[in-house]
């Protein structure tokens, strides 16, 4: 694409793209750090992840300043606008799975007081395509590949079904010993995190696609395979 | 509810009244583009009228007649070229009777004259300049002494009016100048084919003369061209520098109003008052010689230069002030704004205004009458303090001669003053062309 | 370009400012334009002057350079000073002072001369150059800089007035620059061009800031926006507020301005 007139405007735009690539990179960071941490029940790398998520916190601040100087000063317009508007809703939205990293982290040091439980194989699995989700999406972003950002945004079907299969799983583990319930619990939300990075990744892709194609991927076609909150559990 | 709503009726455009009004218009700019058709039409007709008349008169001017006539060139009056030296025999054919010469060839030829009265009257239709004539041939060329040659000699200028046409020979002869033996004389010649009628360069190149076949406006030219010479070298600089300083530098005061207030009357006063100021001043106080093309030129260097001061500070005035601000931006001092760039720019119409005023002063006559440049003067003026005469003045002079055939030397002096008007002119539009700079 | 807010915070800079203007006034005979302004010029630093017309900010502005002393109505009080020396004191070459403080104007106005000539003009009534070659060298630096050499090098000596009218302000510039001002006043330079030159000048003044001074008089705050890193809004003949770009186009600190910048005015 053809570069601005005037350079400055090219330059402002780049730093807020730097900002925003930052935090995706940190994000994922985050997970990978909280799902280690889970993985191994290690208390120091959870409070690591903990303290990391203020950085998150703070680059959000920043972009949110850089994007309001551009408003200010070059009143965008056509696709330099929805780019300025997209930046400001990603960084929220990656801020947000950053805070779902966090939550991992925090049940870890709960769950690292009540004794060692094997973590449940579909919830690595849930981790690992969740960590796929957000690398893919911000390569979409830097490479500007609308169709790598609409393939993203097909996963969360993928992505709901494990945490379906996960919840189901749980359930039927915590009838089976209720003594671990406490734990299983926590497995629970934990799961419910992880689907939920899901969901903000493909809100990421759906900016992306607007970013790059100016239109948006509509709220109807968005797959919804989660039945988690209709699903009833009957004794059988 | 009450309908206190103005309403404004829609105009129906294509009301009876509508289309009646449009007839209107449609008519009365027909009516005023024939007018002003019309009046152009006019104008250009009384123009070629003008133009014509002169014209047709003053072309005559140009031509004058000539006889050829077989002239000895006698040893006993001219001298021997080979026996005398060249001084002595120059001196000798300058002192000669060259009329004895021309009454020779004469006799010659009409064998029949012979009372002293028909062959004085004879010799009268030769022109008193043929002798100058025959006195130039034997100084070039002395072998021509001892043989006899036809040669072409200007006919008087009553001959040269009756060859043109200007004589009536049915009139009674009491009232003709061309009486009935010189009609018959004249016509013997004509059948013998001796009568020619030539381009007649010595209008251009002479003085003025008593003669109207040996009379030229050369030397009114030279004098013209002299005063408007003095004129431009002194109203040019002084005129132009006035107009950049009252325009660039000049305060902005009551005196200053003042002063373009009256340079502003000036340019209306009669040019004669301004001959009646050359008087008293450079005649009277100043003593300078009369007549000569220096006073004509600074009286009428002080008639052109309102006009040209005038001119010229409208030039300067159209000069946008953004080129004055870019200059100044720039640091250019107020002198280098003005000599860089605003006389540069202002130079095509400095230059028109100049030229136009110096195609008025070549046509006044009134202040030259006023100092005296209306004399009869032979010479060509050489120098600026040379009693001299100018075009306008000679026509003046010559429209009162007496003479029948001074009409048409006077049309063509007007021919030729036309001519340098309309060049002058023309300069001044090339001129302006050339410098012209668009900003 | 934004610095992160902890670098902003760490650069404590106290830059002398290239030209102070303290309390100057300015009247038209009894009219009172421009009450009592005082603000700084500092290098590396373009400073917009905004506020609606006949608010006194070109009249400020030709103080500067002194260009209102051919008005002979005008009369100026208060300081103004360049480097420290205040430019109105009898000691001071109002022609030398105009080379050091150049300006652009409104509607370009190359002189009638070749583009060569135009840019040349300027150092050779101050004598900058001793010889042709170096003549040459000061013309096509200052054509570079103003980001025009490309497009006319080719024909140095056709006329400046056969150029387009971005291309005639970037000319002006380039005029403006070739005699090594140190401050570089704008009147308005964009308003009589059409968006792409306005936006190749608007890219030149930001090219141009590292080098001088730089004060422009805008009627439009988004221009005032984008090419300015300090503000100053004028109402009425006041200095009303004053301050970095940013803050005053996000978070404007006097009623007045932020009235007049949203369009809320009148």
């Amino acid at each position: 694409m053809t570069e601005h007139t005037v350079k400055a405007y090219d330059e402002e735009l780049k730093d807020l793209r730097a900002i925003v690539s930052r935090m995706g990179g940190l994000a994922e960071d985050q997970l990978v750090g909280a799902i280690e941490g889970l993985n191994e029940f290690d208390v120091t790398k959870a409070r690591h992840i903990l303290d990391s998520d203020k950085q998150l916190d703070r680059l959000e601040i920043e972009a949110e300043k850089a994007a309001i100087v551009v408003f200010a000063r070059r009143a965008p317009v056509a696709d330099d606008l929805r780019e300025v508007v997209s930046s400001l809703k990603m960084t929220g939205l990656i801020e947000r799975m950053g805070d779902y990293a966090k939550n991992i982290s925090k049940r870890t040091l709960a769950i690292s007081e009540m004794g060692p439980v094997a973590l449940p194989p579909v919830l690595d699995q849930m981790a690992r395509d969740a960590r796929k989700m957000i690398q893919d999406v911000m390569d979409a972003y830097v490479h500007r590949d609308p169709d790598l950002a609409m393939e993203v945004w097909e996963r969360d079907e993928a992505l709901d079904n494990l945490h379906n299969s996960a919840y189901r799983y749980i359930l039927a583990r915590m009838m089976e010993t209720p003594e671990k319930v406490g734990v299983l619990t926590h497995f629970l939300m934990i799961a419910k995190n992880l689907e939920r990075i899901g969901d903000q990744a493909t809100n990421v892709a759906e900016q992306v696609f607007y970013t790059i194609k100016g239109i948006m991927l509509e709220e109807a076609r968005r797959p919804k395979h989660d039945l988690t909150s209709t699903e009833l559990v009957t004794d059988e | 509810m009450s309908d206190n709503t103005k309403e404004i009726k829609p105009t129906d455009w294509h009301s009876p009244e509508m289309n009646a009004r449009i007839k209107r218009r449609y008519r009365k700019e027909k009516w005023f583009r024939s007018l002003g058709f019309t009046a152009v039409i006019l104008a250009a007709m009384f123009l070629v009228t003008l133009i014509g008349k002169i014209a047709g008169d003053g072309l005559y001017g140009f031509v004058q007649t000539s006889i050829d006539l077989d002239i000895p060139f006698e040893e006993s009056i001219l001298g021997n070229p080979r026996e005398l030296s060249k001084a002595e025999f120059e001196e000798n054919v300058r002192r000669a009777n060259m009329l004895r010469i021309i009454d020779a060839a004469l006799r010659d030829h009409f064998p029949d004259v012979k009372s002293r009265r028909d062959r004085r009257d004879l010799l009268r239709m030769v022109s008193t300049g043929a002798r100058g004539q025959i006195r130039d041939m034997v100084l070039a060329d002395p072998s021509l002494v001892g043989t006899t040659q036809r040669v072409s000699l200007l006919a008087s200028d009553d001959i040269d009016q009756l060859r043109k046409g200007r004589i009536d020979a049915t009139e009674p002869e009491a009232n003709r100048k061309v009486k009935d033996k010189e009609l018959a004389w004249y016509q013997k010649l004509e059948e013998e084919g001796r009568v020619s009628l030539n381009f007649h360069t010595v209008f251009l190149t002479s003085g003025d003369s008593r003669d109207p076949e040996l009379a030229g406006i050369w030397g009114a030219t030279v004098g013209s061209a002299l005063t408007l010479l003095v004129t431009l070298l002194i109203a040019f600089p002084i005129g132009v520098l006035a107009a950049i300083y009252l325009e660039e530098f000049a305060p902005k005061n009551r005196l200053t109003d003042l002063i373009e207030v009256n340079i502003n009357n000036l340019a209306a006063v009669p040019s004669i008052v301004f001959g009646l100021l050359g008087l008293a001043v450079f005649l009277g106080v100043m003593h300078l010689p009369r007549s000569a093309p220096l006073v004509g030129g600074l009286t009428l260097a002080l008639m052109t230069l309102p006009t040209i001061i005038i001119a010229s500070r409208a030039s300067i005035k159209a000069v946008p002030p953004s080129i004055r601000d870019a200059a100044r931006g720039l640091g250019a001092s107020p002198m280098q704004v003005v000599f860089h760039h605003v006389v540069p720019l202002a130079m095509p119409g400095i230059l028109t205004g100049t030229i136009i005023g110096m195609a008025q002063a070549l046509g006044e006559t009134a202040p030259l009458l006023m100092i005296g440049m209306v004399a009869f003067i032979v010479d060509i003026p050489g120098s600026v303090t040379d009693a001299a005469t100018a075009l306008p003045v000679q026509i003046f002079l010559w429209a009162d001669s007496p003479e029948r055939a001074f009409v048409e030397k006077t049309s063509a002096a007007i021919l030729v003053l036309l001519t340098f008007l309309i060049a002058m002119n023309g300069l001044a539009i090339w001129l302006r062309q050339k410098f012209e700079r668009h900003w | 370009m934004y610095k992160m807010a902890s670098e902003l915070e760490t650069m404590t800079e106290t830059r002398k400012a290239k030209m102070m203007a303290k309390d100057v006034h300015v009247f038209y005979d009894t009219n009172h334009a421009v009450k009592g302004i005082s603000l700084e010029l500092h290098q590396d630093e373009v400073t917009a002057l905004i506020g609606p017309s006949g608010c006194g900010k070109s009249t400020f502005l030709r103080c500067l350079n002194r260009m209102n002393d051919t008005v002979a109505s005008c009369r100026v009080e208060g300081e103004i000073t360049l480097d420290g020396e205040n430019i109105y004191a009898p000691s001071i070459d109002v022609v030398q002072l105009r080379a050091r403080v150049g300006m652009v104007f409104q509607k370009p106005n190359p002189f009638p001369k070749s583009i060569y000539d135009n840019v040349a003009y300027g150092p050779r009534i101050h004598g900058l150059a001793q010889s042709r070659t170096d003549l040459d060298e000061i013309v096509s630096t200052a054509l570079e800089k103003a980001g025009l050499w490309n497009e006319v090098k080719d024909r140095l000596e056709s006329p400046g007035t056969a150029l387009s009218g971005g291309q005639q302000q970037r000319l002006c510039i380039a005029r403006a620059i070739a005699v090594n001002p140190e401050v570089i006043l704008m009147d308005e330079p964009c308003s009589a061009l059409d968006p792409i030159a306005t936006a190749k000048v608007e890219a030149l003044i930001d090219e141009l800031k590292g080098r001088y001074a730089i004060a422009i008089v805008t009627h439009s705050m988004q221009q005032a926006a984008r090419v300015s890193q300090k503000t100053a809004f004028f109402h009425m003949g006041d200095l009303v507020e004053i301050g970095d770009t940013t803050e005053i186009f996000t978070s404007p600190k006097q009623e007045r301005t932020r009235d007049y910048i949203t369009g809320r005015f009148g």
